[in-house]
């Protein structure tokens, strides 16, 4: 069937797939690396480790990062850990066993040879890191830390205080810089990708914006690679930070790479509640809280008595009583959907009704106050700058926000999307968490995209591809500029009456409301036609003040949520095409008796790719249908 | 704006360093707002100001940020003359208003130093700091060549100890607020975290002589141990670092005929 996508993962046992691969890729010739050129696109775990890599094997590599500086990326703000399979406690992991918890708690949506891949570098990872000097957390023998992290039965994570995304982007980052020194990557700052270049097809270079100047910039190359992150600011309101966005991708998109899955976004239980409209941005208290602190609302509603009032018999500790074997170490997306649960239900606490309590009390009456301290001291204290309250006192009142998105553009398992040439790494691509990413995998995941698997598989594509030489004075980076500028002018032409940040606060409601931790046909349906009015309005009303061609922050954020705009309809469209639950995505329309998501194998197993065919037309879904051999697709049980 | 008012809402007067381009004239703006929540941060309180300005027609006050969660190191504003503001070990993202009181007057400029020239308002360019790492802020090791990540044991002591110094963010409140504009607390960070760990050791000697001659070169001023650096982290990097980098980099200058 021409309908299906071919992900090129080797058949065979699982445990030497990705020796075989490797073996059957072919090699360049280390003379005739640096002849190649590889455009990196961000510098996130992805972008850096992959660009250092690269470079180290010999490749000529351009890195752009849209920060001042690659040592912000988004990344650098996980907090938790990041998992890998070493087993040092001894405690009964395994590869199989962290390939078989990431396939079931993606709720069998991801593709087994990629995870099992994940589960077998990730023991690299830590290796190289460590090597770095990046400084984990270390026991009084100096060998490394482990903890349990987000609902894992076995102690897997790793960490660094509770920066571990910071340390390990640091290390990515300096041996990024490393190779900047050695002269074997240039390094291009405030630098927005605005397009791809494709020429005969393959993706040969890419257009900028100079963030600085204002200047378009075109770069040539013999490969692009897109580490640019995930959309979950289309939701205006989550835990990235202000600059990630979805243009990078969304632009690659049209220009034939497909997006795989958008409807999957996770939705994180543990992040400060919204406080008042001028929120700019929601702030993730590390969900290894939750190994600790107890979950809990009144039982009576609207129960405006102070939470230390309230008697323990008159507490509805909810997750412990919905899932007594997990209490309230549930994976991320079934602790999310049960704190909505309550607040809906009229149990929800704080100003707004849209929280609940996490409470230390019994924690701090068992371990001590200085034990908590010295396990969360960090956090409580993060938690007590923004609220001026003080969670060794009073319990923290959370809710959930958004958080990763697990869907991305559409990778072959040597993450090349479907277009040639061009390579999708980190969260910016769909691969490995399937429908929910477990806790302390992302980093994992970004970094073995970069240090272990691009500088492998890219190598089939030098090798195995004729790349004739283009200039960017070429008509087809002289087009894509063109187009790229066009945009820039059709939106300063507007001038319009509404501000860029009132039309991004506005989707973002819609999408919070009717693509959020539950959806329905009749809510996504809406939700589209809301946001084509939106669409419509912007390109009649906003208003951006300043020109092109200078500094302007206020045309960048005009020219994302343009992007976030058109987006958004292919996220609720692939939302509403999928009318069963799974991981990140419930549907009312798809829920047990007690209700719990319904997955509905029969129909859904697949990954569903959608081309771009023009904004506003219905764009065309593809499948790469699912198949597990290995772990048995069973429904989620956490009871 | 009419959003989050509270009881408490509270009116402040801005002084916002306003300027075009790095070669452009610059001066204070005033700014009065009504309507501010104690409840945001600093940051939000400027996204009300600039949604304001640009409902007027006027062009928003640019200032570089993020994560706003005190992690990225992107935001970068001196208020009221201290770097990133009154509140200790604070980053202004996680600075509230309700720090400050009803009618206030507040002044915000960025970060001035030779080295971090001005690009527009309040943003200024620190690629200064790329590039002393660039010179020898890492362990040259290439992916693949790791040994298993516990054959060196590391002392829990040490590894918290390098770990306080990585904790560095890179924003540049240390440059910012030293009267001699010094990176010395930002390299120092970087040179302690490495020098104290085994596996920065084979570099030891070449990584701060590089590091500290590119910070020079850069045009930052010297350490007279003033020690505001430590008083503006965010991080709470402390000043004895300084003084290990001194003694590596001493220790280094004595060997330097051993380096190539």
């Amino acid at each position: 069937m021409t309908d299906m996508l071919d992900a090129k993962a080797p058949g065979g046992p699982i445990e030497t797939r990705w020796d075989r691969h490797r073996f059957d890729l072919k090699l360049v010739n280390p003379a005739n690396k640096r002849k190649f050129h590889v455009l990196v696109v961000g510098t996130g775990l992805a972008g850096a480790s992959a660009a250092s890599t690269l470079a180290e094997l010999g490749y000529a590599v351009t890195v752009f990062c849209i920060q001042d500086s690659p040592r912000r990326a988004h990344s650098i703000a996980a907090q938790g850990g990041i998992n890998a399979a070493k087993n040092y406690p001894n405690d009964g992991d395994s590869v199989y066993r962290l390939f078989y918890d990431t396939v079931k708690g993606g709720d069998f949506r991801s593709r087994e040879s990629n995870v099992y891949r994940l589960a077998q570098v990730s023991n690299h990872i830590i290796d190289q890191c460590a090597a770095q000097g990046v400084p984990f957390a270390r026991e009084y023998g100096g060998v490394l830390a482990n903890r349990s992290f987000g609902g894992a039965q076995v102690s897997r994570t790793f960490y660094a205080r509770g920066q571990t995304g910071q340390q390990l982007l640091l290390g990515a980052y300096s041996a990024m810089m490393r190779q900047v020194g050695a002269g074997r990557v240039k390094l291009h700052a405030r630098r927005e990708m605005l397009d791809v270049v494709l020429v005969d097809g393959v993706a040969r270079g890419v257009v900028c914006r100079n963030l600085t100047t204002g200047a378009c910039e075109r770069y040539a190359g013999d490969a692009v690679v897109l580490c640019t992150g995930g959309y979950g600011n289309v939701f205006y309101l989550s835990t990235n930070a202000k600059a990630c966005n979805v243009t990078a991708a969304w632009r690659a998109h049209k220009r034939g790479a497909f997006f795989a899955n958008p409807c999957y976004t996770q939705i994180h239980p543990t992040c400060i509640p919204v406080s008042g409209a001028y929120q700019s941005k929601l702030t993730l208290m590390s969900e290894s809280l939750r190994n600790d602190g107890r979950v809990w609302v009144p039982k009576r509603k609207n129960d405006s008595r102070r939470p230390a009032d309230i008697p323990d018999e008159e507490r509805d500790y909810y997750l412990e009583r919905r899932y007594p074997s997990f209490g309230n170490l549930v994976p991320r997306d079934v602790a999310s959907r049960a704190a909505k649960e309550r607040c809906d239900a009229g149990f929800g606490v704080g100003a707004t009704g849209l929280a609940v309590y996490l409470d230390f009390r019994d924690a701090i009456r068992r371990d001590g106050e200085g034990t908590i301290r010295g396990k969360y001291g960090n956090l409580f204290q993060m938690y007590e700058k923004i609220t001026a309250e003080d969670p060794y006192r009073e319990p923290m009142r959370i809710f959930p926000a958004v958080h990763y998105t697990m869907g991305g553009l559409w990778v072959d398992y040597n993450l090349e999307s479907t277009v040639p040439g061009l390579f999708v790494l980190g969260e910016a691509n769909f691969s490995d968490h399937g429908a929910n990413r477990l806790g302390a995998s992302a980093l994992m995941q970004g970094l073995a995209d970069g240090y272990f698997v691009l500088p492998y598989t890219i190598g089939q594509h030098f090798a195995g591809r004729s790349l004739p030489k283009v200039a960017t004075d070429d008509a087809d980076f002289a087009a894509a500029e063109k187009s790229a500028l066009e945009r820039t002018d059709r939106i300063l032409a507007v001038r319009g009456r509404r501000s860029v940040e009132s039309f991004h606060r506005a989707l973002g409601r819609v999408m919070w409301d009717d693509c959020g931790m539950a959806r329905s046909a009749g809510g996504l349906e809406h939700a589209i036609e809301r946001i084509q009015e939106l669409r419509a309005e912007f390109w009649e009303n906003v208003r951006i003040t300043g020109d092109a061609d200078a500094l302007n922050q206020d045309l960048e954020h005009a020219g994302r949520v343009a992007d976030f705009l058109e987006f958004a309809e292919l996220l609720a469209v692939d939302a509403l095409h999928r009318s069963e639950s799974c991981g990140g995505h419930f549907r009312e329309e798809s829920q047990t008796e007690e209700g719990e998501a319904r997955r509905r194998d029969d129909e859904f197993s697949y990954v569903g790719a959608w081309e771009f065919r023009g904004v506003g037309e219905a764009s065309t879904l593809h499948k790469e249908p699912l198949s597990f051999e290995y772990v048995k697709p069973t429904q989620r049980s956490y009871k | 704006m009419s959003a989050g008012t509270t009881d408490s809402s509270m009116r402040v007067t801005l002084k916002v360093w306003r300027q075009a381009g790095p070669d452009a004239p610059g001066r204070m703006v005033t700014y009065h707002l009504a309507d501010v929540s104690p409840d945001m941060s600093f940051l939000e309180m400027l996204d009300v100001l600039n949604e304001r300005l640009v409902e007027e027609g006027q062009e928003p006050v640019a200032f570089d940020h993020d994560c706003r969660e005190g992690i990225c190191g992107a935001c970068s504003l001196v208020i009221d003359g201290q770097a990133h503001g009154p509140e200790d070990q604070t980053t202004v993202c996680q600075l509230h208003m309700r720090h400050y009181h009803d009618g206030a007057t507040i002044q915000v400029e960025p970060w001035r130093a030779n080295a971090f020239p001005i690009v527009r308002d309040l943003i200024c360019d620190r690629s200064a700091f790329d590039r002393i790492i660039a010179a020898g802020g890492f362990v040259s090791t290439h992916a693949g060549a790791a040994p298993d990540a516990n054959a060196m044991p590391i002392a829990k002591d040490t590894a918290e100890l390098a770990m306080d110094a990585a904790a560095c963010i890179g924003c540049g409140a240390c440059v910012a607020a030293c009267p001699n504009a010094a990176a010395m607390l930002f390299t120092a960070a970087k040179v302690s975290h490495l020098a104290l760990l085994p596996q920065g050791q084979a570099e030891r000697h070449r990584r701060v002589v590089a590091m500290v001659e590119a910070m020079d070169a850069e045009g930052f001023g010297n350490c007279t141990n003033h020690y505001e650096c430590m008083a503006a982290c965010p991080k709470g990097i402390h000043v004895d670092h300084i003084a290990r980098m001194n003694r590596e980099y001493l220790g280094a200058s004595l060997l330097s005929r051993d380096l190539g």
